[in-house]
């Protein structure tokens, strides 16, 4: 599986999984030659992402190595703290991922079957309509950002995710790096030296890594996923009939959460 | 109005007030530091812009980076010379630039500008 | 005109001495809170709006409740009023100021908050907010001062002063509407996704906003020679007596809509509110308190007897406010919070400085309001109203 995408990404691509950085990537190329391939790059073509977790092969293992690779990839610290954590994607239970669902009698393997939820980069999502200068927006190619240098810190779009997907910077996250007993926590903070941190007072959550689609790389989750469990995770575009998560919605019961809500969710569960 | 008189002497009084640190300061301008080059900086020869924009408007172009980078997706910069720059405070800028504070601080701190880029942007580890 | 702020009493001083001591208190608690970060709130991740928002709700109220002496006096000519207008502005601009700091002080990046501005987003609500609340505050200012300063000159204030008074009525509507959408329109909360949301908001809105306003008139009668009239706070007390009842009545129709419908979503949070769910709520006694003090309102209110008594009346609008306050100014905003989207109870509790910041800008507020009344009073001394 992976992405059906265009030459250059794939070289791209190439290099960023040898570990060179999206620098490297682009002195491959002699100059003007990459203006010419960037242009096929593909932001204003309406494109759809979308994600399908498959909840039978994804297992404890299966989930920590996701929530670590997303939360390792973008510095997301662990706080120790429920009322101010901050997470990107997360493992919850059953009755608490679908709570309009749940019954007493649900069997076993679900009852006890471990979700992973994130952000589900819905395709009308209110958490957009709602932000008053538009730090939290849709890209064309459906994933909803973040701009973390405009968020004022109002917290409407919290109010207004149905899902709980968005985390707020209570304090400043960098207090990691003083305080002892948080430092233990988090081994080697900012774990990703090529991507930023935050500040105090803006909104984070999961951005489909954005800024590995850009280097023809897999969401970090999914990539770490498949490393244990081919197709665990797939995660391709919806607006393309044969991709590959096309092709395994059409052969797959899923669902979605609060799929009556109306905001259209691009996360979608194998149950 | 009875006593507008007294009002405005209020007023001038309350903006000169607001304005003393500008005046203490007038007449103490030392000399503006220069930002030193590392070697791979001297090497390049050549930043995205000329030396007198960049040290002019060198935020002008961050913002326009960080705006189009994070909310157009357009990542990648041709400069005039036809070369291609990934852009990235953090893995271009100060990939040449990783001393930060011979670089960066020393002219800021100067002009008393505190920016919050490094809030969020990791800085350079610099060898001491 | 300002300058009859000036001079005052000793008493007046006191007060006003008393409020800046509370603002700075205020004002350092906020330092603090800029400084940390808004952690040293009780607010989470689960109930990411709390005191704060629900205190700029409760205030967006107070301030269109102003215009039930506006109404009246110019749609329906009733001509007592007119005297006490002005009372009815000024504390619009008071609350709308209070608003714009609850705002202010919930900012996590206060720096940046011009974004709504440099980059408006016509989709959001808290956009519109802020544009009708601003536009309000401004109304009630030119028209206030502009009255009064005609009334001082003892002529009839121009012709434009009145077509902005006319704008200023549906205006006092669209500042709560407005803000009810702020809530009505979410997908998910079932607590606030009710149409009858904006019904209820201008319902309390028209309950507490007059019935201060009688408080403040009485006070004023109390320490100054300018009295604003037996028959204007009876009126007064009628309205308040008319929107409480309708009030609680919307409170029914939530609670027979979510209880007889048996949707889990919609009894939850009225579940935890009131304590029913068999874990304990931090915010039950409040909110029966807040059933409570309804009641005694009720009563007060309805029996005329009590209604046309002006010390009963003032205990019935006192009740008003406790109730609508708790209602409004906690039960709203954190019902919505809880549960969270999970399903899960995760509590929410203001800390002392989130408190005390609130007092700083409480005190901000009755500081203006009292500079305000000042020149009123002054003014209604000086012509011998
Ligand atoms: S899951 Fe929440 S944050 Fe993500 S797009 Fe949907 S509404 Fe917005
Ligand atoms: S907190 Fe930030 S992203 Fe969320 S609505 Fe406010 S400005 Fe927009
Ligand atoms: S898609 Fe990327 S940002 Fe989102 S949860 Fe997976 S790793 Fe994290």
């Amino acid at each position: 599986m992976g992405l059906d995408r265009r030459e250059f990404l794939k070289v791209a691509g190439l290099a960023g999984l040898l570990g060179l950085g999206g620098k490297a990537a682009i002195d491959m190329f002699a100059p003007g030659e990459l203006e010419a391939s960037m242009e096929t790059i593909p932001l204003t073509e309406g494109k759809r992402w979308a994600m399908v977790i498959d909840v039978h092969k994804i297992d404890e293992t299966i989930i920590k190595k996701c929530v670590e690779a997303c939360h390792r990839e973008h510095n997301v610290p662990d706080l120790a703290s429920k009322k101010e954590e901050i997470k990107w994607i997360w493992k919850e239970d059953y009755e608490h991922s679908f709570p309009e669902r749940h019954h007493e009698y649900v069997g076993e393997d679900v009852e006890h079957g471990s979700f992973l939820l994130l952000c589900n980069h819905c395709s009308n999502p209110p958490c957009c309509r709602v932000c008053p200068t538009k730090a939290t927006w849709q890209r064309e190619d459906g994933i909803v950002m973040m701009d973390q240098h405009r968020c004022i810190g109002c917290r409407f779009c919290m109010a207004a995710c149905p899902f709980g997907a968005r985390s707020f910077n209570w304090g400043d996250p960098r207090r990691v790096l003083e305080d002892e007993k948080l430092k233990e926590l988090n081994p080697g903070y900012p774990t990703n030296q090529d991507y930023p941190t935050r500040s105090k007072g803006v909104v984070e959550k999961c951005t489909f890594c954005a800024e590995r689609l850009a280097k023809g790389q897999l969401p970090a989750c999914v990539e770490a996923a498949n490393t244990v469990k081919k197709d665990a995770l797939v995660f391709g575009d919806l607006d393309e009939p044969d991709s590959n998560v096309r092709a395994v919605l059409r052969n797959h019961y899923t669902i979605r959460r609060k799929p009556e809500l109306g905001t259209n969710p691009n996360v979608f569960y194998i149950v | 109005m009875y006593d507008g008189g007294k009002i405005i002497t209020g007023l001038i009084i309350g903006i000169g007030l607001l304005m003393a640190p500008f005046f203490y300061n007038a007449g103490k301008a030392a000399k503006a530091p220069e930002p030193e080059l590392t070697a791979k900086a001297k090497e390049a020869k050549q930043c995205v812009m000329e030396k007198a924009y960049m040290t002019s408007s060198h935020f002008s172009l961050l913002d326009d980076w960080r705006n189009t980078v994070v909310r157009d997706g357009e990542r990648y910069y041709t400069a005039k010379s036809g070369k291609v720059f990934y852009k990235s405070l953090q893995m271009t800028c100060l990939d040449c630039h990783s001393n930060k504070s011979k670089f960066c601080d020393q002219c800021h701190d100067y002009v008393g500008v505190d920016p919050y880029c490094w809030d969020c942007h990791i800085e350079p580890k610099e060898k001491k | 005109m300002l300058e009859t702020a000036l001079k005052g009493r000793q008493g007046y001083w006191g007060l006003l001495i008393f409020l800046l001591a509370l603002m700075g208190v205020g004002f350092v608690s906020y330092l603090y809170q800029f400084s940390e970060g808004l952690r040293i709130t009780g607010m989470s991740r689960d109930v990411s709006w709390g005191f704060y928002i629900g205190q700029l709700t409760y205030f967006v109220g107070i301030a269109a409740g102003g215009v039930m002496v506006v109404l009246p006096c110019y749609l329906h000519d009733y001509k007592a009023f007119g005297r006490i207008t002005i009372l009815g502005e000024f504390l619009a601009v008071a609350s709308v100021v209070m608003c714009g700091l609850f705002v202010i002080v919930d900012l996590g990046n206060l720096p940046r908050m011009l974004n709504i501005m440099i980059y408006p987003n016509p989709t959001s609500i808290l956009f519109w907010d802020m544009i009708v609340l601003n536009v309000y505050m401004l109304l009630n200012i030119i028209i206030g001062w502009n009255v009064l300063s005609a009334e001082r000159k003892g002529v009839h204030y121009q012709k434009w002063v009145k077509v902005l008074i006319y704008i200023s009525i549906p205006w006092a509507f669209s500042i709560h509407t407005v803000t009810a959408f702020l809530y009505a329109g979410i997908p998910g909360r079932h607590y606030w996704l009710t149409a009858i949301m904006a019904a209820r908001f201008l319902s309390s809105a028209f309950a507490s906003g007059p019935a201060l306003l009688i408080l403040l008139c009485l006070i004023v009668r109390k320490v100054s020679n300018f009295d604003p009239g037996k028959e204007q706070i009876r009126t007064l007390g009628g309205i308040v007596a008319y929107a409480f009842i309708l009030n609680m009545f919307f409170l029914l129709l939530e609670l027979f809509t979510a209880f007889y419908s048996q949707i889990p979503g919609h009894m939850h949070s009225f579940d935890y509110l009131f304590g029913l769910e068999g874990h304990g709520s931090v915010l039950a006694p409040w909110m029966w308190a807040s059933i409570g003090f309804a009641v005694v309102a009720l009563v007060l209110l309805i029996v005329p007897a009590t209604r046309r008594r002006e010390d009963t009346l003032a205990v019935g609008c006192a009740a008003v406010i406790a109730s609508t306050w708790i209602d409004k100014g906690f039960g709203l905003v954190i019902g919505g919070f809880i549960p969270n989207p999970f399903g899960r109870v995760f509590e929410y509790w203001p800390t002392t400085p989130e408190v005390l910041i609130s007092v700083g800008v409480w005190a901000t507020g009755f500081f203006i309001l009292t500079v305000l009344y000042k020149i009123v009073i002054s003014v209604k001394e000086e012509v011998g109203a």
